[in-house]
């Protein structure tokens, strides 16, 4: 039967078929971002809340509500935290997983494929929770000692879980982006007589640069959303830090306790979704800073 | 990848100094050359502390996975040495006992997430690859994809609970996380298919279309086949990603242990039969956020004997991944 | 060979994959028709044989969540076409459940009216299984055993911030709450507070019952709060409240203020293998025995009883 198949139905089969997966996942990612924005929007549309209050008010609390019944929804707090905790793991991560990508790239290029390699994405492969609980046991232990904290959770500690998490996703990244870089960049540095630092440091990571801001965006945007790690060590309350080693909340670990709790529909819920829109949206941000910068050095070379 | 390989006599060793210092000056030579020797000197150095920096670097971060690792494998080792663990249920709110339904369910999850997504992923990237290579529709679905991998896996499940647990009616069931799972699979699975893909020579795609097939059957008879190895590679990976999720999980496969399940039943849609796609169900990740913070040390016994148990199975799918595609390599070359 | 289109082995394995995928489709399709008649046979032989089929699965409060799991092991040794599934996510979590229909049972330890809306609320039916005291817990380093309901009032708004405030040793009171939406703590702060509200949040909001056991035993000049049949001598120390000690028969009488009727809530319309697991728990099999045995107090022990509002009457 297949053999009297003429060939153009064949194709149009194949193309149909392939066609339609792609349609489907396109269907999915657009119902998403449009239901997750409904959602979202109905607490502001819906429930009267004002924008204003939610980008800019200081205090959360869903459970103690006004006298109209309408919880207390200012978001600054878990916006302020989930920066803060993106940014302090971004800087920690950022010079070990760029160092450690030039020395395997660079220094020792059949270690760094051989052993490193499968040792980072080792890292990659273990599960958040794990990460979470190692935190919660060994981290928060030390944050104890260290700093002579009460509970020992808070910021501090959630970046550094961060910052284990999101370096084998730089890591990778960059150790890709070091060696698209083509020798003939490096042998002709070498021929001007730099030393290998000079090459590295002027040439290979300047030639690099494009996809190295890349690899750090991505790690960013994993710090971002990454949920179930970062509630284990942060404490979990819903108010501005002060310092670095106070407990606090960020968006996805309010989400993680609170979203089960509230009915659906309820003013509650709805400022949740709202929270999750903004998870959304900052997650699109990342990827157009990613779509600019790949563009931008693009033109750079021309 | 393949090019680094020749980099080591490029860089290894220092340059010969004569090299340098043959250059033309134009200011006194003696004083320029004790300038050169300076700057050479502390170039030398610059690089030497630089080196030793960047080994103590790697030296740390292999540390971290080293300690990492050894750490929940000692600290688990012990209970999941103990008869049971892997073949009793949990008992006491999970406090207690084996962990046989979460291990189960773990893998019932990843294998259904993998029957659905395999299939769409394989098809899109094909579609992405081979239909339409360039124009509006790439564009359109690649940015799709991008901004499926780009969500954060709460809002993946936020958004299934929405749909699937309260929309469709399935409640917390092992299906509403399997399709969660594989919103969060299919923009991992479309990008390692599409590069597999991308790698097949363009100079097997047209000796095809010279032999006069369609791009149908070049895909399916040549190209497939030939990226075989590197799909599955890419699909393996993508299970030890899935296996470990868990934000996408909690509100849509549900934080609830069968108190019973019936292995032996193919009543699929008995509550108790353990392949009712309908029922709730708790993966081994979901299973350790619950109990994590539980003070018994039996629930402590469990939570890292879990973690052991998932970080194994992690390893498993990490090594497997990678004899599978080179036995399949192996294969398709040998043909 | 020559003009066949695809070769055996690739035709198999496309024809497996689309087989796969369409018995994916089925399977969701039978598994949905299946279900409804499943249950209609049920009750049908339920209501011949005297056994009943079906699934029922809670979640809700973590305070009685093993005491309902002890239940649900003797029930489906006695009934074993039934299965029950369930934990405990907090009250908050279980009544919202119930309410949209994605458990059968919600497990509270408050009135299912303080979480949700009257018209909601009035469309599930309420279990009253068992009586549970719940008490202040302090760190082990905590010289403190005695506090008034005022000094605690004190201490959970954040107006006293030091164990010297209240008979102890100079040290900062770390105080370990329980995240909104748990019925351990609005059981607390009904107590503690009335109707005041109390926006103090201390220094972590933990999830669970189990966390607060861990929180507290790790750390110095702490103080939370739980229910008796978490204590544990040898990790903290539950203390007094206004001279009365954290013991059930102090509870029986309304002598120990601090004390919450755990609620099963089912619909209206529950089915019939729900009905009759929460008709096991009322039953003297749990209310004999296995409720003081998981550290609660059975209703019918009581002298008094709570009603939404927090009233406390003489039965």
């Amino acid at each position: 039967m297949a053999q009297t198949m003429p060939k153009r139905r064949l194709e149009i089969i194949g193309l149909s078929v392939t066609g339609a997966c792609v349609a489907l996942v396109t269907l999915v990612v657009v119902a998403l971002i449009v239901m997750v924005a409904g959602k979202g929007l109905s607490a502001f549309l819906k429930d009267g809340v004002s924008p204003l209050e939610f980008f800019a008010g200081t205090k959360w609390d869903l459970q103690n509500t006004r006298e109209n019944g309408m919880p207390y929804v200012g978001a600054l707090p878990l916006i302020v935290t989930s920066f803060a905790v993106m940014a302090l793991s971004t800087l920690f991560a950022l010079p070990i997983a760029i160092g450690s990508a030039i020395y395997a790239v660079e220094i020792k290029p059949e270690f760094g494929r051989r052993v490193f390699q499968p040792m980072v994405e080792l890292l990659v492969g273990i599960p958040s929770v794990v990460f979470g609980l190692i935190g919660f046991h060994v981290v928060v232990a030390f944050m104890k000692i260290a700093f002579d904290t009460a509970t020992g959770l808070g910021i501090l500690p959630g970046a550094i879980v961060l910052a284990v998490m999101i370096l084998p996703t730089i890591t990778t990244f960059s150790i890709d982006a070091l060696r698209s870089v083509p020798d003939s960049y490096r042998q002709g540095s070498l021929a001007l007589g730099c030393t290998r630092w000079q090459t590295i440091w002027h040439v290979t990571l300047h030639a690099a640069k494009p996809s190295l801001i890349t690899a750090t965006i991505l790690g960013m945007t994993r710090a971002f959303g990454e949920t179930l790690a970062v509630r284990m060590v942060i404490g979990g309350i819903e108010l501005m830090p002060s310092g670095l080693l106070d407990a606090a909340s960020t968006i996805t670990t309010t989400l993680t306790t609170s979203m089960a709790v509230y009915a659906d529909g309820s003013p509650q819920s709805d400022i949740l979704w709202s929270l999750g829109l903004l998870l959304m949206g900052m997650s699109l941000v990342f990827i157009l800073l990613i779509h600019f910068v790949g563009r931008k050095g693009a033109r750079e070379r021309g | 990848m393949a090019e680094s390989t020749d980099s080591p006599t490029v860089m290894g060793g220092d340059i010969d100094p004569a090299i340098t210092s043959a250059g033309p000056s134009v200011v006194d030579p003696r004083s320029d050359a004790a300038r050169r020797a300076a700057l050479r000197r502390r170039a030398v150095t610059q690089d030497k502390v630089a080196t030793g920096v960047l080994t103590v670097i790697i030296g740390l971060v292999l540390l971290i996975v080293v300690a990492m690792v050894g750490y929940i494998l000692v600290e688990g080792a012990s209970t999941l040495m103990q008869p049971g663990f892997l073949t009793e249920r949990s008992r006491a709110n999970g406090t207690a006992g084996g962990v046989a339904y979460q291990l189960f369910d773990s893998f019932y999850l990843l294998l259904l997430t993998l029957i659905i997504s395999v299939p769409i992923s394989l098809g899109g990237a094909v579609f992405m690859v081979e239909y339409a290579p360039d124009g509006p529709v790439k564009r359109i679905a690649s940015t799709a994809v991008e901004t499926l991998s780009s969500l954060p896996s709460i809002v993946v499940g936020m958004f299934g609970f929405l749909v699937f647990s309260v929309g469709f009616g399935w409640k917390y069931s092992i299906i509403s996380g399997a399709v969660a799972l594989t919103m969060f699979n299919i923009p991992i699975l479309v990008r390692a298919i599409q590069q597999a893909l991308e790698d097949v020579p363009q100079s097997q795609r047209d000796a095809c279309l010279a032999m006069g097939l369609t791009r149908w059957e070049a895909t399916v008879h040549v190209l497939v086949p030939s990226a075989m190895s590197a799909i599955v590679t890419g699909v393996v990976l993508s299970a030890g990603r899935v296996f470990g999720e868990a934000a996408a999980l909690l509100f849509t496969s549900g934080m609830s242990s069968p108190v019973r399940l019936n292995f032996l039943s193919l009543d699929f849609s008995s509550p108790s039969c353990a392949w009712n796609i309908f029922r709730p169900g708790e993966s081994l990740a979901v299973h350790i956020y619950k109990i994590y913070g539980e003070g018994s040390p039996e629930a402590q016994q469990v939570v890292w004997g879990a973690a052991a148990l998932l970080m194994i199975c992690v390893l498993i799918f990490n090594v497997a991944a990678r004899l599978a595609g080179r036995a399949l390599s192996r294969k398709v070359t040998g043909e | 060979m020559s003009n066949s289109v695809f070769s055996r082995r690739q035709f198999l394995g496309l024809a497996g994959g689309l087989a796969a995928f369409a018995g994916l489709g089925l399977a969701g399709c039978g598994g949905n028709a299946a279900a409804p008649a499943a249950e209609g046979s049920a009750a049908g032989s339920a209501a011949a044989s005297g056994s009943v089929t079906g699934e029922v699965t809670f979640d809700g409060a973590s305070s009685f969540v093993g005491l309902v799991e002890a239940a649900a092991e003797q029930f489906m040794d006695e009934n074993p076409d039934v299965i029950v599934t369930g934990s405990g996510n907090g009250s908050g979590k279980g009544l919202t459940a119930v309410s949209e229909g994605t458990v059968s049972i919600g497990n509270s330890d408050v009135f299912a009216e303080t979480k949700l809306d009257a018209d909601k609320a009035a469309e599930l039916v309420d279990h009253e299984v068992a009586v549970v005291g719940m008490g202040p817990v302090v760190s082990k380093n905590v010289t403190v055993d005695d506090l008034s309901l005022e000094q605690l009032k004190g201490i959970f708004s954040g107006q006293i911030t030091n164990w010297s405030e209240v008979g102890g040793d100079d040290a900062a009171i770390v105080v370990l709450n329980r995240k909104a939406g748990s019925g351990t703590r609005a059981t607390f702060e009904a107590a503690v507070f009335g109707t005041e509200a109390n926006e103090f949040k201390g220094d972590a909001e933990l999830d669970k019952s189990g966390d607060v056991q861990t929180q507290i035993s790790s750390t110095d000049n702490a103080i939370s709060y739980l229910d008796f049949s978490h204590f544990d001598d040898t990790k903290f120390n539950a203390i007094k409240v206004g001279g009365v000690a954290p013991e059930s028969k102090n509870v029986l009488d309304d002598s120990f203020k601090i004390w919450a009727t755990e609620h099963m809530y089912c619909a209206k319309d529950a089915d019939e293998a729900t009905k009759a697991f929460l008709d096991y728990m009322l039953s003297d099999a749990v209310q004999g025995s296995l409720v003081e045995k998981q550290g609660f107090i059975p209703v019918s022990e009581m002298k008094v009883t709570k009603d939404a509002t927090g009233k406390v009457t003489e039965k």
